[in-house]
């Protein structure tokens, strides 16, 4: 059963409609983010769930109490902020303590508990300084300390990284997924960035105009994107028209190309209509690896060394598409307007909804 | 060396001596009460009078009263039109100037009417009732610079998230107000109540028509009377105005957590090198 339950959720600011019958159900324990572009409403979903704005229809429940008109500071919810958010004119220690001292715990308590919290996170030489002396990181763990340290029933985080730099954003949300698995705490995460979403998250709701377009497991959603937004916006993508030449055995013509393949991602096929099929840039190789792989050729347009990854963009009849390939020290680059011959397996190959 | 560029030196040396000669022309003059001789005769004489003591401490205290109401007022005003009426803020700053532009007289006739002898509410009619109108006058003329004062206090922190982050933690509206708005604003106040304490301490239309033992009709009356005392009450005025904006200064820029004034280097800690092992 559902511990965070979202159902036939819409919100209207005036005309303009952002979130439209969302549903969700969330496991206890379970860690789950919102990815999307700006404007998706995942973020206002979020909020939703926070309580800083009203659902226009459906409905909220958390641990089976409804929750949809109940004001946010009834909620036991926890937050964190892209923009940490901390009291400026507390200290690290009186900011961990203030959603404690709000709910009247005695003194011992509360101090046992920011101690806790700040050996949680391991800022506990710490506890004097202000937030204007803390460099951004430091800034955020406080920020989650503070939230979990009143023990909420849901941790909402918004956009926790973005205001980070690229090192300290990796290290932080290993450590926000690790506090996450040892508090067991139900977790929903808004990001627009796909490596954040897919790395730490149990599962990953791409968000597009205001509705889902696909829930899943974050390999679920790479591998098996089911529609063109979702398949565009997490990772690079080829795509190709194809003609569906049977539908009862899912084989398409591609460029040229026979093609059987193993599934049709959901996709109804018709006999004779075009379809798009996207094929991801680490799917092509230079050699055929299984008899059944299709082999296409193509002019190098572009060789780019980035260390352990070479990338490349190919031109195949009147499209350019790129390919990803490992770096291999026996590895001969071709040279650009050379003819390559590039494989992939049918099993890749991903037939797009509209 | 750099050098000077000619013609603003001499702008802001022309100003500053606008400002300075007269300064040190009632300086000088105050201190000339004693025939041939120099002396702070005149503010001895200003300090010795139960007048001056009197009707300072009377209008310190009104001023403190009206910054308090004035913060009271102002506080959560700002921060209901930041948050959730920013729509309105161009009236509420709009009714906020009003005080500069209602001259004081307007203002306290128009008092003395709604609260006088007739009124249902007869403030004007006890002692204590008007210090409450002189009090609430006060407020009004506070007014511009307390909600400027506030509102870029306001506009410096982000009210919104720190009130939602507030909230998520079990915060009541109240314990935002108390806790986390008033605290993030208190220099933005003080400098609002700096400005207000240097204005109420000499204001003189409304507490001499309210017919108050205020500081401003007994400088007034010093001019009328005398004639160095006054200007030792000038320079003294002067000085406690300085005072208020050094202060409102030291307010405004010190963050929190900070001290007032540099840490002094323990001088028991101090040995000599050469005593060092």
């Amino acid at each position: 059963m559902s511990f965070l339950t979202i159902q036939s959720v819409s919100k209207s600011f005036g005309a303009n409609t952002v979130v439209r019958e969302f549903d969700l159900g969330v496991r206890k324990g379970e860690f789950v983010s919102f990815l999307g572009p700006s404007g998706c409403g995942k973020t206002t979903v979020l909020r939703m769930v926070a309580g800083f704005e009203t659902p226009t229809s459906g409905t909220i429940t958390i641990d089976g109490e409804d929750v949809t008109r109940v004001p946010a500071n009834k909620r036991r919810i926890g937050m964190v902020f892209q923009a940490y958010a901390l009291f400026p004119n507390l200290n690290v220690y009186d900011n961990v303590a203030f959603g404690l001292k709000v709910h009247g715990m005695d003194a011992a308590a509360i101090d046992r508990r920011v101690k806790d919290m700040l050996d949680m996170i391991a800022l506990g030489h710490l506890a004097d300084r202000y937030p204007y002396q803390m460099s951004g990181g430091q800034q955020q763990r406080v920020a989650l300390a503070r939230a979990l340290a009143p023990q909420p029933r849901v941790l909402l985080l918004d956009e926790p990284l973005s205001a980070l730099d690229a090192k300290i954003r990796v290290s932080l949300r290993e450590d926000i997924r690790k506090i996450q698995r040892e508090l067991g705490i139900t977790t929903v995460f808004v990001t627009h960035d796909q490596e954040e979403a897919l790395s730490i998250s149990d599962r990953v709701i791409v968000m597009n105009k205001g509705r889902a377009d696909q829930m899943g497991t974050p390999s679920e959603i790479y591998n098996r994107p089911k529609t063109r937004f979702v398949a565009e916006f997490v990772g690079t993508l080829n795509t190709f028209d194809a003609r569906v030449a049977d539908a009862d055995t899912n084989r398409i013509t591609l460029a040229g190309r026979d093609i059987a393949l193993p599934s049709s991602n959901g996709v109804t096929l018709k006999t004779g209509e075009t379809v798009t099929v996207a094929l991801r840039p680490e799917a092509f190789h230079l050699e055929a690896e299984r008899p059944d792989d299709v082999t296409l050729e193509g002019k190098v347009q572009h060789f780019g060394f980035h260390g352990s990854i070479i990338r490349a963009r190919v031109a195949i009849e009147d499209r350019s598409i790129s390919i990803d390939m490992f770096n291999q020290a026996s590895f001969t680059m071709p040279a650009v307007g050379e003819t390559i011959r590039l494989s992939f397996s049918p099993a890749d190959a991903l037939v797009l909804a509209a | 060396m750099k050098r000077l560029p000619a013609f603003p030196t001499l702008v802001v040396i022309a100003a500053s001596l606008y400002f300075l000669v007269p300064l040190y022309a009632t300086f000088d003059f105050s201190l000339r009460m004693e025939r041939g001789v120099l002396s702070f005769a005149a503010y001895r004489d200003v300090f010795q009078s139960d007048t001056f003591i009197s009707t300072l401490s009377f209008s310190a205290v009104a001023s403190l009263v009206a910054i308090l109401l004035g913060a009271l007022i102002v506080v959560p005003t700002a921060y209901w039109v930041r948050l959730k009426l920013p729509r309105l803020r161009p009236l509420v700053e709009f009714l906020t100037l009003l005080p500069l532009i209602i001259p004081p007289v307007v203002l306290v006739f128009g008092y003395m009417r709604i609260y006088g002898n007739n009124s249902f509410l007869p403030l004007t009619t006890t002692d204590p009732g008007t210090n409450v109108l002189l009090v609430i006058g006060y407020t009004v003329l506070s007014l511009p610079y307390m909600f400027r004062a506030v509102d870029n206090g306001m506009a410096a922190i982000d009210i919104a998230t720190l009130t939602e982050a507030a909230e998520s933690l079990g915060a009541s509206r109240f314990d935002i107000i108390r806790r986390v708005i008033f605290p993030n604003v208190r220099s933005a106040i003080m400098s609002g109540a700096f400005l207000t304490f240097s204005i109420s301490l000499g204001e003189f239309v409304m507490a001499s028509l309210l017919n108050r033992p205020a500081f401003g009709p007994y400088l007034v009356q010093m001019g009328q009377d005398y004639a160095y005392q006054p200007a030792a009450l000038a320079i003294m005025a002067f000085a406690v105005t300085w005072a208020s904006m050094a202060l409102m200064q030291i307010f405004a820029t010190r963050k929190p957590g900070q001290r007032f004034l540099p840490r002094l280097p323990r001088l028991s800690t101090f040995a000599p090198r050469s005593a060092r092992p």
